[in-house]
């Protein structure tokens, strides 16, 4: 039986270390301004901010910044709490970026000022949830 | 006009295939506890019962495709998930696009598992069947549609437009058939999303069949019994899991643009989980044929890999997963439903399970390491904590459900980088599985002790070693991570090619299965080594340009700029791209979009010009796909064009914008991917303001940086499209416009008529100039030329070159074959036995 114990003690042993790590790398869903705490307390891992990109008074998007090059941009990110950021992503404009209905920006504070993304998540519009249907050729 | 019976003929088989499920499942029990007389009765009745089911399900399906393929949008699943411009087979795959075709391909295929069962396996039928019948009915409530005050069970795909949306129109006109659908999502419109699903879904669907047969087993007390007529299946099961992922995983390498063919996203890692534990699984069956241990762990997990495929759709399917995916999944309202599917049967499964326990016969004996148990165990240990490591983040966004469910609050996220995170653990417990393959295929074919094994691993091991070393130097691999994976993949190779060569000289073939698979194994574990450890981005950004910020200029930018006809240098190559392409019905290559015009009729477009002998100026040609452009590239080395590829992009309004696929070129040690990450949008330019040229024949002059010459001018005697009357004056500039290798004629033309100046410009898209010729100035013999001009074409551009990726390819098929090999050895072995009577 002693080789058996071994095994499972050995299995248990795995086990928790994928646990520990899982908790330990798990990435946390944050708002600007914890992110930026954490960033000022020294705390360099990428988070998750969920937000809404900026819209003017016509419900057009702003603050969308292409670089001269067009491989990357930044844009204006509204999170849930109403704080506004700028955001750098380096990857050019996803096809069907501004017309997402929230953004989830994957990153961490560079500095102060600017937020960068490593990865950007969209949700857009469901479909399902369509009102309008296209009545042209009625 | 509104078609309403074949919805309601839909409607009414999925009640009575719901009813039949029920009527099937009570049947199969009575025909189970019947006495001798009257059980000839109720197995009759029962496979009525099951055949009235398999035929209302089939018509659920038949149904459904012919809404989708007569295109009746007033029907809402045809609406929004075709249309009219869709070729035949992608209206295939719009059928199990949305959620509720999925669910009837999963239902379908179990009434074909079903009646194979019926029909090969009578002493099993009754328990077996109760179970299919059971989880059929929990599969077509799915679909069921039924609202009951607020509970909502299923979501039915016969429901009409007007009942789904609000739209005003129907107000107004409740009879109102929309003109076209929105189309399938372009991603899907690929070969590989036609035939993906069903594989994945039979997948699913066959992980029921060992699970069935143990339920049975447990219930008639034959604890071992089950597990023949269990065993070819959940090899059956694994090998179409197995490919279903690889074409899954194909697909998003040849139509995605994430860069490669797998992303630990949370809906890969749904099918990649309940796979490993049927792998382990299947290794425990076969262990416990051979030597009698290891049928409690068997059944465990059996039990797992149906209740993890169950819980994966409830993952995939509930919404849970929301933010957490970027695979986009519509929440139906059927989580619960789906919840409360998954719970039936893991209760079922652990109350048979418990009651039981103690029956269940268990080998006593210790297991040695010199056994071949011993090994087949820490292999299927290995599998089972690969699979845990894989679930346990996945269930991140269920956990968070699950605790805001009782109040409270958890904002844990997934990984921020998954791919560095798996990887970290699944490349070592692969590199421990290669490892215990090639050792435990010694142990399993021969009685080992310490001296015989180590003459057994002798060979393999100096073969794999001098293998490995050669492959080390010649492809540059000085990683040590990855050095110590391609020793282990080599020495599974070598090891079990030994084993295979063996057995071709003793025995059958039908004994390779084994060594079969840990060959592709290894191969596939070299194979992804190299292809995503030594992926190479070589479309580096090399404009130059600096930034305003200096954490920006340390950034490595992975794409290009790749202006029309400008060279670009991409590491090996200097790059031209050379505009948009278009695909025509009965060309084999793309067609340039610019002498195509569309004539408003859903692919179809009009000739400009003749193009080689294929059709002429002013003919019609069928467009396949008008959507997509293809956007043409050439790759040059030392100034010869080696070749050209031309990744795609769709524009789908009614999806949301534009969606893009790579293209790659195949060599035989490697692959170049490329895709389009952006690009010009030309529907809408903003023009800049005018500019004005003077010129007289002969000059040379600048046109937005194009060197611009004018070659004269011609008086018109006819002119396309126009009818010149008496006394018309028709005049046509020649403009010769340079910009790099390439030379455009634009003409435009100048009309005067009864005193009254018409002038028809010339547009370039490519270039993005407007060119009108303005007035002409006789005395002076000079022309004026009115430009404006916008944005010239461009696009940005990825390319990532992916070392030996064919290792890979072909390992997966290796694997896949050693699958097939068992499938039929383990069959062979249940028909002789069944056919003797020996066993049931």
């Amino acid at each position: 039986m002693k080789k058996g114990h071994l095994l499972g003690l050995g299995i248990i042993a795995i086990a928790i270390v994928i646990i520990m790590t899982s908790i330990g790398d798990a990435s946390s869903y944050e708002s600007f301004t914890t992110a930026k705490e954490m960033k000022q307390n020294g705390e360099d891992n990428a988070i998750h901010v969920v937000g809404q990109l900026k819209k003017d008074s016509t419900g057009e998007v702003t603050g969308l910044n292409v670089r001269e090059d067009k491989v990357s941009f930044t844009f204006m990110l509204v999170d849930n709490e109403g704080v506004e950021q700028e955001v750098f992503y380096n990857e050019p404009v996803p096809a069907d970026f501004s017309r997402s209905e929230s953004v989830v920006v994957i990153g961490s504070y560079k500095n102060d000022d600017i937020f960068i993304a490593d990865k950007i998540l969209m949700k857009c519009p469901s479909k399902y949830q369509e009102t309008e249907v296209q009545v042209a050729g009625m | 006009m509104i078609n309403t019976f074949i919805g309601n003929l839909g409607h009414f088989m999925t009640i009575v295939a719901f009813v039949s499920a029920l009527t099937t499942a009570y049947a199969y029990i009575q025909y189970f506890r019947a006495n001798e007389i009257d059980k000839a009765n109720w197995r009759r009745f029962s496979r009525i019962s099951f055949t009235v089911h398999g035929i209302s399900a089939v018509m659920i399906a038949v149904s459904l495709f012919e809404i989708i393929y007569n295109h009746r949008f007033e029907y809402f699943y045809a609406y929004s998930h075709s249309s009219e411009a869709l070729p035949v087979h992608y209206m295939v795959s719009s059928f199990w696009e949305g959620q509720e075709g999925a669910f009837i391909l999963w239902i379908f295929w179990n009434v074909v598992l079903g009646t194979i069962l019926i029909f090969t396996n009578k002493f099993w039928e009754a328990s077996v069947m109760v179970v299919f019948a059971l989880v059929q009915a929990f599969l077509v409530s799915m679909i069921l549609g039924v609202v009951i005050g607020d509970l909502k069970i299923g979501s039915s795909p016969f429901i009409l437009l007007r009942e789904a949306t609000q739209a005003p129109i129907f107000q107004m006109n409740p009879d109102f058939v929309p003109e076209d659908g929105t189309g399938l999502n372009p991603l899907l419109q690929n070969i590989w999303m036609v035939i993906h699903p069903p594989t994945l879904f039979l997948g699913y669907a066959s992980t029921l069949v060992p699970f069935a047969f143990l339920m049975g087993g447990l219930v008639t007390k034959r604890y071992s019994e089950w597990i023949r007529p269990a065993l070819p299946w959940a090899i059956f099961s694994a090998m179409i899991l197995g490919m279903g992922i690889i074409m899954g995983a194909y697909w998003a390498y040849v139509t995605l643009n994430f860069g490669g063919y797998w992303n630990w996203d949370p809906v890969e890692n749904a099918v990649y989980v309940p796979w490993l534990i049927l792998v382990a699984a299947i290794h425990c069956m076969i262990t416990f044929k051979k030597s009698a241990t290891a049928l409690k762990t068997s059944m465990v997990l059996v039990i797992m890999t149906f209740i993890l495929v169950l819980y994966a759709t409830f993952l995939v399917r509930s919404g849970v997963l929301g933010d957490a995916s970027v695979h986009s999944f519509t929440d139906l309202g059927l989580s619960g439903q789906l919840l409360i599917y998954m719970l039936f049967f893991l209760a079922v499964a652990i109350v048979l399970l418990v009651k039981e326990w103690k029956n269940i016969p268990t080998s006593e004996k210790e297991a040695s390491v010199y056994s071949r148990e011993f090994w087949v165990f820490i292999g299927a240990t290995t599998l089972s904590l690969m699979a845990f490591q894989v679930i346990l983040p996945t269930s991140i966004p269920a956990w968070n459900a699950m605790v805001e469910s009782f109040g409270g609050i958890s904002n844990m996220a997934p990984p921020a980088d998954q791919i560095e995170f798996y990887t970290k653990f699944q490349l070592w417990f692969a590199v421990a599985l290669a490892m215990l393959t090639a050792v435990g295929q010694f142990f399993w074919w021969q009685k080992m002790d310490k001296k015989a094994l180590k003459d057994a691993l002798l060979t393999p091991y100096i073969i794999s070693v001098l293998l490995s070393a050669a492959i080390i130097v010649l492809a540059k691999v000085y990683d040590w991570q990855y050095i110590i994976l391609v020793l282990a993949g080599t020495f599974t190779i070598t090891a079990n090619s030994v084993i295979l060569l063996k057995i071709l000289k003793k025995s059958t073939y039908k004994l390779a299965g084994g060594s079969l698979a840990h060959i592709g194994l290894g191969m596939i574990l070299i194979g992804i080594m190299f292809s995503s450890g030594y992926s190479d981005t070589i479309s580096i950004n090399m404009s130059g340009l600096t930034y305003s910020n200096s954490w920006e200029d340390e950034l490595n930018k992975e794409h290009v700029l790749l202006w029309i006809n400008k060279p670009t240098q991409m590491k090996d190559y200097t790059v031209i791209y050379r505009g948009r392409q278009k695909k025509v019905k009965g060309i084999s290559e793309y067609v340039p979009a610019k002498i195509l015009e569309p004539t408003g009729k859903v692919n179809e477009a009009l000739a400009l010009e003749d193009y080689k002998d294929d059709f002429k100026k002013g003919d019609k040609v069928d467009i396949v796909l008008e959507e997509n452009d293809y956007f043409q590239i050439e790759y040059y080395q030392n100034e010869v064009l080696k070749f050209s590829l031309s990744p795609m992009s769709q524009f789908n309004e009614g999806m949301g914008g534009l969606i893009s696929s790579p293209a790659s070129k195949i060599f035989i040690d490697k692959d170049l991917y490329t895709y389009v990450a952006a690009m010009n949008d030309s529907e809408d330019p903003e023009w800049k303001e005018d500019e004005t040229y003077e010129a007289a024949p002969g000059d040379q002059f600048h046109v937005a940086d194009y060197v611009t010459y004018f070659d004269g001018a011609d008086v018109l005697k006819e002119l396309d499209g126009y009818v010149l009357q008496e006394g018309d004056v028709a005049v046509r500039a020649n403009l010769r416009i340079l910009d790099y290798d390439v030379e455009k004629l634009l003409q435009p033309t100048f009309i005067i008529r009864n005193n009254q100046v018409g002038k028809l410009p010339v547009i370039d898209n490519e270039l993005g100039i407007k060119i009108s010729l303005e007035n002409i100035l006789p005395e002076e013999n000079k022309f004026v030329f009115k430009v404006n001009h916008y944005q010239k074409d461009y696009v940005v551009m990825k390319a990532i070159v992916k070392p030996y990726i064919n290792i890979l390819w072909i390992g997966t098929i290796i694997m896949l074959a050693g699958f097939t090999v068992a499938i039929f050895r383990r069959f062979d072995e249940f028909k002789k036995m069944r056919d003797k009577g020996l066993e049931i």
